[in-house]
């Protein structure tokens, strides 16, 4: 679509390098998820952010997931991505990246990052992302925000992850998916910079994947309130 | 309120007044106020910060960071002379002025001399005219001011200009002022926002709507399903969602505070008259954003120039103010009463009230914001690769048609183009503006129901050219992709273009074609943009040139400046998104 720039990337690195007329960078740090969650086991801490630096072409885009059990302080899940993301149509940027993959008390994860991201029609905005190593999994994610006011938000979410293959040190079998559905209301207090929210999550497994998590004796499923805030600077 | 008001005029070096410029036998001189003197004065004298006048022609301007208090927030900004209030630049038609600009930033700054005839390396643009004025450095404009009216200056350095770098020019004509006009006021409107200019574009390019409060919800979701049913209100919703385009989308940025010469609506500038005086007011939209609709309830105003060309007078009871456009309105108070200037936003998100008083002290009345536009299907009607209706698709060619017709083939005979559009079944009341497209959301209507001020009203008193046809038309489709919130010219940003080569001496025909569902300003330097409104020799001159979404509008420029120049969007972010392009003058006078 357009010429490949790194004219952006540059700027992160040489800040100081004055070139007339060179666009802005354009950076940031967003948080949909930032949240305390109380379920019937272990409460936890959740975290969901992307920080970003680039410009119209190209991004560099840090996202970190995790979720920090309260009583155990291990990671649950702990999530952190690389992905250089670049526009592919007017709505959409196609990402490539690494992930790792580093909790507490299980084997971690490393792999290559392909996807897209982008605003779907009716608002729905999306990411999809293919996950390639020896434990393949796709995963897609899915918010719409609806106003009702114009800052009052409630905003339904799903998260499902589908492992490619069987990897029974995660607890994960092949095309049994971990579905994630997640309501949350919030309220922008200042600008769309910090809003508060409570809401609903719950998280279940399905397939094998289901089986082997029910084999080793754990819940299946778990629902949780949470509170937060989203913050973006 | 009155302890801020002294602090402020303590800031301003010296000020001078507009109606001390009408005192009989004073030369524009002898202004070199003291600071003592000049709080001496009455405040309502004290209305603007002005430059240092060292000798005869030679203006010393500084470039600051200031303390801005609009009444509503506090931040840190940019001004000159030290203050918020911005400074009037006084000149007289065929002087040559020397202007000392001293950068007290930490950062490279620049001015811009909005619409006055210059050599290009005067013009101030960095990257293109000039280097730009560096940390602590004082550059030097000299030019000759060959013109009359009222212009303005700015920074044309990052975001300085949202930031506050604005100021006021104001030539008087070779032989004195023709209009003979009582008091003499720049009305200097600006668009004041919390956040500094650089936060507003990182946001807007995360996210386009990040400033947009008035989106539709769902309280006027069932408010329209009352209206026109459930299923119909749901399926204009789809309608819209399936393009990812929202009709709320009329100002990016929202949240400001509306100023008019550096004060809020609490602030209340104020000017002063007696019953029966002919007011000139100077209005000059330096907003980053946003357009304002002007209006003095109870009076009419006459239009007596526009972008500092005289125009035919004509009589309105309020008009739009583009960003960066100018008029000149003369107004007649009989009564002894206190009247309001007020200018409110395009998207009615913002309003300022002024006041004008035979008396000091006293406040207009401040109406409420009336109810807010929506865009129309009409002024999506340029996104031509969208997916819509082919009734709209029609009307959008049709009218690109018409306006081809209309000046290329008709030339001088202007009524048969306009019958020709209304003829084609557009749908089109009465007086329909044809500056907009044909059920625009942007429509204006007056606020009395009385008349709204269209281009097509807008006569050149003194043409400056010669009516000849011209040589060659270029087409710039005015295109952006606003989930992107890139901006751009025939679908091409600024960084990634080519310069556009006019040949000096001809004269071409610039046909804009807004593909965006937004207005936009576009301002040509160093050459005056004539638009064509069918009135051939009488098309008026201008400086900036409103397009509105969905419409085609042509210009017709004499390329008689030598250089390069600037050629822009003058919507801050939309210019810094990247509709954008250098224009380079090939050839000079023999």
């Amino acid at each position: 679509m357009k010429r490949f720039k790194l004219a952006g990337l540059a700027g992160l690195f040489l800040p100081w390098a004055q070139v007339t007329y060179a666009e802005p960078l354009i950076w940031g740090f967003q948080a949909e998820q930032f949240e305390y969650r109380a379920m019937d086991g272990e409460d936890a801490f959740v975290w969901d952010f992307d920080a970003l630096a680039g410009s119209d072409e190209l991004k560099f885009v840090w996202r970190s997931e995790a979720e920090l059990g309260l009583t155990s302080d291990d990671f649950e899940k702990l999530e952190n991505q690389a992905r250089l993301q670049f526009p592919v149509s007017p709505f959409f940027d196609a990402v490539v990246g690494a992930y790792a993959d580093t909790p507490g008390g299980a084997p971690d994860r490393y792999a290559g990052v392909v996807g897209l991201k982008g605003l779907a029609p009716q608002w729905f905005e999306i990411d999809a992302d293919l996950f390639v190593s020896d434990h393949p999994f796709f995963r897609f994610e899915a918010e719409y925000e609806a106003l009702l006011t114009n800052r009052l938000i409630f905003t339904p979410s799903i998260e499902v992850d589908m492992p490619l293959k069987d990897d029974l040190a995660r607890e994960r079998g092949a095309g049994g998916a971990i579905v994630e559905i997640g309501a949350r209301l919030s309220y922008d207090v200042i600008d769309r910079a910090f809003s508060p929210y409570v809401g609903v999550n719950y998280e279940a497994s399905y397939g094998d994947t289901k089986d082997i998590v029910k084999a080793n004796g754990e819940d299946t499923d778990a629902f949780s309130i949470v509170f937060g805030t989203r913050l973006m600077f | 309120m009155r302890l801020f008001k002294a602090k402020q005029c303590a800031l301003s070096e010296t000020a001078l007044s507009s109606s001390e410029h009408l005192a009989k036998g004073l030369s524009r001189r002898q202004f070199g106020l003291t600071a003592a003197a000049a709080l001496a004065m009455p405040t309502v004298l004290r209305a603007h910060g002005s430059p240092k006048i060292t000798s005869k022609g030679t203006y010393d301007v500084t470039v600051d960071r200031v303390r801005i208090n609009t009444g509503n927030f506090r931040k840190m900004g940019v001004g000159y002379n030290k203050s918020q209030i911005p400074t009037i630049l006084r000149f007289r038609e065929g002087e040559e002025v020397t202007i000392n600009v001293t950068n007290n930033l930490r950062e490279s700054t620049s001015i811009h001399w909005h619409g006055l005839v210059l050599p290009f390396r005067q013009d101030g643009v960095p990257g293109i005219s000039f280097n730009g004025i560096a940390p602590g450095e004082t550059f030097t404009y000299r030019f000759p001011i060959q013109q009359a009216g009222t212009y303005w200056f700015h920074s044309h350095s990052g975001f300085q200009e949202p930031d506050g770098a604005y100021g006021a020019i104001v030539i008087e004509p070779r032989d004195g002022e023709r209009l003979g006009a009582n008091r003499d006021y720049v009305v200097q409107l600006a668009d004041k926002h919390p956040h500094p200019g650089s936060r507003i574009m990182r946001n807007l390019k995360r996210m386009p709507d990040y400033y947009n409060r008035s989106q539709r919800t769902l309280q006027t979701l069932i408010k329209d399903s009352r209206q026109d049913g459930l299923k119909a209100a749901l399926k204009d919703r789809g309608m819209w969602g399936r393009m990812r385009m929202m009709p709320t989308d009329i100002e990016d940025v929202q949240g400001y505070t509306a100023l008019i010469n550096g004060r809020s609506t609490s602030q209340n500038w104020t000017g002063l008259f007696r019953p029966g005086e002919k007011i000139r007011l100077r209005i000059i939209n330096s907003s980053a954003m946003t357009y304002f609709d002007m209006r003095i309830p109870g009076l009419k105003m006459t239009v007596v120039q526009a972008d500092g060309n005289d125009v035919k007078p004509v009589t309105v009871d309020e008009l739009r103010v583009a960003v960066a456009e100018t008029y000149d309105v003369i107004i007649q108070p009989r009564e002894n009463k206190v009247y309001s200037i007020i200018a409110e936003s395009m998207g009615r998100t913002a309003l300022v009230r002024g006041t004008l008083s035979p008396k000091k002290g006293y406040a207009g009345a401040v109406p409420r914001l009336r109810s807010k536009p929506l865009l129309t299907m009409a002024d999506m009607s340029g996104m031509m690769g969208m997916d819509m209706g082919d009734h709209v698709m029609q009307n959008a060619s049709g009218m690109q048609t018409m306006s081809g017709m209309e000046h290329s083939k008709m030339q001088g005979m202007n009524k048969p183009g306009m019958n020709g559009m209304e003829n084609s079944g557009m749908n089109m009341s009465g007086n329909h503006d044809p500056f907009y497209a044909p059920g625009s959301g942007l429509t204006p209507k007056a606020y009395n129901g009385g008349k709204f001020l269209s281009y097509t009203d807008l006569r050149a008193a003194r043409p400056l050219y010669r009516n000849r046809a011209a040589s060659r038309t270029i087409e710039l489709r005015l295109t952006g992709n606003m989930e992107r919130y890139i901006w751009s010219i025939n679908g091409v940003k600024y960084e990634d273009a080519d310069p556009i080569v006019l040949n000096y001496g001809e004269r071409v025909r610039i046909r804009f074609i807004n593909e965006t569902m937004m207005a936009h300003p576009m301002h040509l330097h160093g050459m005056w943009s004539i638009i064509d409104t069918g009135q051939g020799a009488r098309n008026p001159i201008k400086h900036t040139v409103s397009v509105q979404p969905g419409t085609t509008t042509d210009i017709e420029v004499e390329v008689d400046a030598p250089g390069q120049w600037a050629f822009h969007c003058h919507l801050s972010y939309h210019a810094d998104g990247g509709m954008f392009r250098k224009v380079v003058v090939r050839g000079r006078p023999a």
